[in-house]
């Protein structure tokens, strides 16, 4: 127990001088609010509009892709440990493996849902019926 | 390919790679242009059909996780067969509602993946990701209609419950993995074997969430609010599909893990499903004949229909467990034709589900009522149809397990859900159509695959034998 | 070193704290966050039961059910919106088109 009373210290310490900081602005410091300190960006643009406004679905494609991507990323970890373990068997595996991600990969690229121009994706898509 | 580690996957690989093709065909498909799609499914399907034959009687396993032995291969072919007769249905209901071809094929074949995985996983957590892949294909299958609330809604409701469901199971193989050590189903039951519940009191947890997890997925009562509403907002043909092939496949692995990993522990669980088997036999009968929906009814009928095949697992003897085989198989042709008629009298702004829009149906179409009659009528268990064949067996081995009053409330329950289904076959029959619009027309495609699911059923109903042996001989090499 | 049963008992509580989001929260988004918890409750058994083993196994299992867990939630989300698009409401007492 007395190897832990050192870190218990440090956490007391910690936050006992970031409250004592900002209460001591809190007294101290002079209150002068204006419109452009109030402001989420005090310096930079100034700010169009409300933050809770409806976003294109586009973003959360993008997103759900992202996130199952990202995952799926977390299998190479393992296998990359157990790299020498597993050999050739185990190589084969991952890229059957990302082998089956690639065609979900070219289905949602073929699909436009990685187009982000609001045009591009029609006119592609319009191409071959012309030509 | 044979004598490899590869052997016993090699059905899952069909269906999967026809999966992976039908979603590339999708990809590069132009605008406007049409791809025999469903042609490749029932290709892959084929081949997974060929590859079971192949690998019946040899027992392989691949990396000991996947097993082909006899009982995974028997609901292997149950599954195979209702995904041909899903597809060879949903051509023409697809171009009715002009619904993603490539999509919904590909969400039929991984789903039917999920399935094939399901039956014949040996390992706990193999288990739960064919579950996974299974329920999230058809939780999007159900929801495909996106321009339809009542779809959009029944697809929530199923995959929240779905999703609350397959966390219990989850927390199941958890504590079965913490007290037993293994995943692998094998191991568990050798380690169970020789243990006593006594010993671990988390074993009886694990025991109690798996149970509850199965519950669900074969809507058993009490966990079988979701099904009702899931089978009536889902498309018709969707319904038929997931009424039929879920069942199926939750069934197989309900089947396997607990007729082999916790067969030691039979004394423990089999009361409660007793409870179980009764109550969703008297809930799903009693229920059902309230309906005027007739896919809500027939979502009760699917209910009660579950009550008697956990009939067949309490009486565990080698006769209730041949049952259950030939009962998934009986129940999966019978209700998936019955769903592909409803399916294809929808029209394009209104689903026909209606008891009353079936009055007079025998004026307009008279082949397709007396198909339909033929499916109710094998979904009552009434001879020469092979409904009789599977509720006979079933019950028979509940007699001779000693569990009377389980074969009683069965032929009881039996006995009343006939009432509801004659309702259909009477208003179909002697009603009038009083000024409804007019029904659609049928399209070769599916009064194909209607032909030969009421083949089968008459086939398995007077010429049981063959089939019966096929599924006394598959049970005899895992149990 | 913290014993195997203080771990089983947070994710217990875990999984109480999900189960018990599911049934009384009033907001679909929450409630699929609800099933995400219970989801990592599990995985915090598996690891804990994996460590007291002293193998990697139920650090492996966690792998695959985080894996399933994200694909869970890109499907679910997905039909919230579609269900969004029809009733402009997350509220599920707002869905009732079908008897519950």
């Amino acid at each position: 127990m007395d190897g832990w009373l050192g870190v218990l210290i440090m956490i007391g310490l910690g936050i006992g001088f970031a409250g004592v900081m900002v209460g001591l602005s809190l007294l101290l410091g002079p209150k002068n609010p204006t419109p452009e300190k109030l402001a989420p960006y005090e310096c930079g643009m100034a700010a169009v509009g409300d933050a809770r406004e409806r976003h294109s679905v586009k973003f959360y494609l993008v997103a759900m892709i992202f996130l199952l991507f990202d995952i799926e990323v977390a299998f190479l970890y393992p296998w990359a440990l157990a790299l020498r373990d597993l050999g050739w068997p185990g190589f084969v595996q991952i890229v059957t493996f990302f082998l089956i991600l690639l065609v979900g990969y070219v289905y949602v690229w073929r699909k436009g849902v990685l187009d982000w121009g609001p045009v591009s994706s029609r006119v592609r898509s319009q191409r071959p019926k012309a030509a | 390919m044979f004598n490899s580690a590869f052997d016993a996957i090699v059905p899952l690989l069909c269906v999967t790679l026809a999966a992976l093709a039908s979603m590339s065909a999708e990809a590069f498909r132009g605008k406007g242009e049409r791809m025999p799609i469903g042609g490749l499914g029932i290709v892959g399907l084929a081949g997974a059909a060929v590859s079971c034959v192949l690998l019946w009687n040899r027992n392989t396993s691949s990396f000991g996780v996947i097993v082909a032995d006899n009982f995974g291969l028997f609901v292997t072919m149950t599954l195979i067969i209702v995904g041909l007769l899903t597809i060879m249905f949903s051509s023409q209901v697809l171009d009715l509602h002009d619904l993603p071809r490539g999509e919904y094929y590909t969400l039929v074949l991984f789903a039917i993946a999920g399935m094939i995985m399901m039956a014949t996983a040996n390992d706990l957590l193999v288990l739960f990701i064919a579950l996974e892949i299974m329920s999230l294909a058809v939780y999007v299958l159900t929801g495909i209609r996106r321009d339809d609330q009542r779809s959009s809604e029944a697809a929530f409701k199923y995959f929240l419950l779905g999703a609350f469901s397959s966390a219990f199971f989850l927390y199941g193989i958890a504590f079965t993995y913490g007290v037993t050590g293994s995943t692998r189903l094998d191991r568990v039951g050798t380690f169970l074997a020789a243990q006593s519940m006594a010993d671990n009191p988390l074993l009886l947890v694990a025991l109690g969430l798996l149970l509850v997890g199965f519950a669900f997925k074969i809507s058993a009562v009490p966990f079988h609010m979701w099904t009702p509403d899931a089978y009536e907002g889902a498309p018709a043909i969707v319904t038929g599909f997931m009424s039929t092939g879920v069942k199926a496949a939750a069934f197989a692995a309900f089947a396997r893990v607990f007729l082999s990993a916790f067969e030691p522990f039979s004394a423990d669980w089999a009361p409660v499903v007793w409870v179980i088997a009764a109550a969703t036999m008297i809930l799903g009968t009693v229920v059902g004949v309230a309906q005027s929906n007739l896919k809500r009814m027939l979502a009760y009928s699917s209910i009660a229909h579950g009550g008697y095949l956990l009939v067949g697992l309490v009486a565990a003897n080698q006769v209730g467990k041949a049952a259950i085989l030939f009962y998934l198989l009986a129940y999966a042709v019978t209700n998936l034709a019955a769903f592909g008629v409803i399916a294809m009298l929808g029209a394009r702004d209104r689903a026909n589900d209606e008891l009353r829009d079936y009055a007079g149906l025998w004026q307009s179409h008279p082949a397709l009522a007396a198909l339909m009659t033929v499916c109710l009528l094998s979904l009552g268990g009434i001879p020469p149809t092979v409904g009789f064949i599977g509720k006979w067996y079933i019950f028979s081995a509940a007699v001779g397990s000693g569990y009377y009053g389980l074969a009683i409330i069965g032929v009881l329950t039996s006995v009343i859900s006939v009432f509801f289904y004659l309702r259909v076959v009477v208003m179909m029959y002697m009603a009038e159509r009083d000024g409804a619009p007019a029904l659609p027309r049928v399209g070769a495609v599916g009064m194909t695959a209607l032909a030969i699911a009421i083949f089968a059923i008459f086939y398995l109903g007077i010429l049981p034998t063959a089939v019966l042996d096929l599924a006394a001989a598959s049970i005899s090499t895992i149990f | 070193m913290i014993p195997l049963g203080h771990y089983l008992i947070v994710s217990a509580i875990l999984f109480a704290l999900g189960t018990a989001g599911v049934f009384m929260r009033r907001n679909l988004i929450t409630i699929l966050l609800s099933i995400e918890i219970m989801l990592n409750a599990v995985n915090l058994s598996f690891v804990a039961f994996g460590r007291a083993q002293g193998t990697v196994d139920g650090q492996i299992i966690t792998f695959f059910v985080m894996t399933v867990a994200a694909a869970e939630a890109a499907v679910g989300l997905a039909i919230i919106i579609t269900l969004y698009r029809h009733r402009e409401s997350l509220n599920p007492d707002a869905f009732t088109t079908l008897k519950w």
